[in-house]
């Protein structure tokens, strides 16, 4: 076939540049959309995923990780005696206040943890050590969040519940769903920062003995300690996920977003691809007059939208990047996954050739005598 | 000698919104291979309506319409483009041309809609286009080639679907009198040379004497004094196909050559 499609998409550079434009539009906007959703809902369960536990054991009734109850501790050694169970630590994560030295107060989640533990949290540090954590009144927080803390460099001193808290050590990337920062200290001095008794704890992290079924070391743990749930991490991750996501409206929000992103941008495409149709209306009824059947005509329309598809779908690939990459250094991570960056594709795709089945509808109709108007 | 086109009985009314417009009122016309019709009469008589009915592109309101012997005004949508394809060749007033493509793809595309693709294709354009004296032209894009080309360029498009039946529609109304004397004279020579069936619409005095036959059109019926009698004066008999001399014998009036 003589390049017809080809050509008349380049013919006219100016309609040519503004069908591109609305395409890349079209795809940053879905992609930043969903890009931040999926970003926000990874952000929401990173404590969860990173903590590398296989089951989580919580008093009842908690919903989300943010909303552990504290519980006795020594349900930890019950846990341990549990058939199956390889190990258990404690976790705390909890709400305290942060006292900036400029007197203003800044609401944080205290992670407590057992610095000797194999648990791999924190992680990403860039600068500390865990180790570090076991000096007095030691805290570990992300770089990101230095701004919003106050703080400027590694032992500077703060109060958390007008308790002394020394920075020793950033990580890089631990975001918090919510405004408040994870903030990193012992389990022994996590207690006193959020105010829980001595004796408590707010989870009890286990992981579960090499060949062991899950679900069995679950249902085990469940039988034999008293007043706690569990859950395994990728559940307590989805009901976390979900909780932020939708329960509070967070993530509907974004999908609606970027839903929009795709209904504006698959008008401002329509529009683009139903215009460069109606230019060459006649070229297409003269197709039709000699003898060319519909989906000869079809063929025509739908390669010049591949094509352009294909064209915005690169650029605003190459757009997006440059957003991912510049949110990075941000509050909020656009998540750009591979799975997602395929999908765009046919998303794309399927939006060009969809905005030109409504020009190909005027294509059907074609008047005949049109052909024959000088 | 089966016609290449005869209509019968053809009516054609548009709907006008809720009036109705009769541009056909039963037309009964044929078109024998080898010979130039052309249709004259007054704007808005009906000759494109015929035109277009007898080219496949618009169905009858009744009536029938065979191509070359087969019933056609009953045919769908579907099976249209197909008659189109294997007999029709169309020439039009603006060229309509693809401005996008060069005058050997616009040629190329016709062969492609044949099934004729690759080197073959590029090979029977540059044929095609020698034959209507555009040899050199292959390359060319329609802005860069002047009115008479750009018709020549149309009708070696029409001709690379090698069309029993060649229409065109006011083929000479825009161009200057001596190009429209050489596509006129492409055009006959369609219809003496090559047995093509020609039907020419035109208002172009200028051109009528190629005419083998011409029919008046007036008001959706063909006019009575026309059509079997006048016009055939310029063409020389012997440019007339033996075997459909007989049929020629009716109408022509007997006036020696030139
Ligand atoms: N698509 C159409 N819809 C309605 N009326 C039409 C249409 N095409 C032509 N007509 C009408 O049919 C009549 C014949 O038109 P046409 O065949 O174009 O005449 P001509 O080519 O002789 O000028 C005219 O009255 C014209 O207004
Ligand atoms: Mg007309």
């Amino acid at each position: 076939m003589p390049p017809l499609a080809r050509r008349n998409l380049f013919h006219d550079k100016i309609r040519l540049t503004v069908t591109l434009t609305g395409i890349v539009f079209a795809v940053v906007l879905i992609v930043v959309e969903l890009g931040l959703f999926v970003g926000f809902t990874v952000t929401t369960s990173s404590l969860v995923d990173h903590s590398g536990a296989d089951l989580w054991v919580t008093s009842k009734h908690v919903p989300y990780v943010e909303l552990g109850v504290p519980f006795s501790e020594r349900k930890l050694y019950q846990v341990r005696a549990v058939p199956g169970v390889a190990d258990a630590q404690k976790l705390i994560v909890r709400w305290t206040d942060w006292k900036r030295p400029d007197g203003r107060q800044e609401s944080v989640q205290i992670v407590g943890i057992n610095p000797d533990d194999p648990m791999p949290m924190p992680w990403n540090l860039v600068a500390g050590s865990v180790a570090d954590l076991k000096k007095p009144d030691a805290v570990i927080m992300d770089e990101v969040y230095k701004e919003k803390l106050g703080v400027k460099e590694l032992g500077e001193l703060f109060e958390i519940r007008g308790k002394r808290a020394r920075i020793v050590g950033f990580t890089r990337g631990i975001r918090s769903f919510t405004t408040s920062p994870y903030v990193f200290a012992t389990f022994k001095r996590a207690q006193e920062y959020a105010s829980i008794n001595d004796d408590q704890t707010v989870f009890i992290l286990v992981k579960v003995a090499p060949g062991a079924d899950l679900k069995q070391v679950q249902a085990n743990i469940a039988d034999s300690v008293k007043d706690v749930e569990v859950f395994t991490s990728s559940e307590f991750s989805r009901m976390t996920q979900f909780y932020w996501m939708f329960t509070t409206g967070a993530g509907v929000a974004v999908l609606l977003a970027a839903v929009l992103g795709l209904v504006v941008g698959f008008v401002v495409v329509a529009q683009t691809i139903y215009a460069t149709t109606m230019d060459h209306l006649k070229e297409f009824g003269t197709l039709k007059a000699m003898g060319a059947p519909n989906r000869y005509v079809y063929k025509v329309i739908l390669t010049q939208a591949a094509i352009s598809a294909v064209l915005g779908y690169a650029l605003g690939m190459v757009v997006s990047a440059f957003v991912v990459h510049a949110s990075q250094k941000g509050g909020a991570a656009i998540l750009l996954p591979w799975q997602m960056a395929i999908g765009m594709f046919f998303l794309t795709l399927l939006m060009c050739t969809g905005a030109a089945l409504v020009s190909i509808s005027k294509v059907t109709r074609l008047d005949p005598a049109m052909v024959f108007k000088g | 000698m089966q016609p290449a086109i005869a209509v019968r009985e053809l009516t054609k009314t548009y709907a006008e919104g809720a009036a109705s417009v009769p541009a056909l009122r039963g037309v009964d016309l044929e078109v024998h291979p080898g010979e130039l019709v052309m249709l004259v009469g007054p704007s808005g008589s009906g000759k494109t309506t015929l035109l277009s009915i007898m080219g496949c592109i618009l169905s009858p309101t009744s009536g029938s319409v065979r191509i070359a012997g087969k019933e056609t005004g009953q045919m769908t949508e579907k099976e249209l483009p197909q008659i189109r394809l294997e007999h029709i060749g169309f020439v039009f007033q603006g060229f309509n041309l693809f401005p996008t493509l060069t005058a050997g793809e616009n040629v190329e595309l016709m062969l492609d809609l044949k099934g004729v693709r690759g080197p073959a294709a590029a090979r029977r354009a540059q044929e095609l286009l020698a034959q209507v004296g555009l040899g050199g032209k292959y390359a060319s894009f329609p802005s860069d080639l002047s009115g008479g080309q750009k018709q020549r360029v149309a009708i070696a498009r029409a001709l690379a679907g090698d069309p029993e039946i060649v229409l065109a529609d006011e083929p000479t109304a825009s161009l200057d009198s001596h190009t429209g004397r050489t596509v006129m004279e492409m055009m006959r020579d369609l219809a003496h040379e090559r047995g093509r069936a020609v039907v020419i619409v035109t208002h172009d005095a200028r051109v009528m004497e190629f005419a083998d036959r011409t029919i008046r059109i007036e008001d959706g019926l063909i006019a009575p004094s026309a059509g079997e009698s006048a016009s055939g004066r310029d063409v020389p008999l012997e440019h007339i196909r033996p075997h459909f001399g007989e049929y020629v014998h009716n109408w022509l009036t007997p006036q020696p050559a030139q």
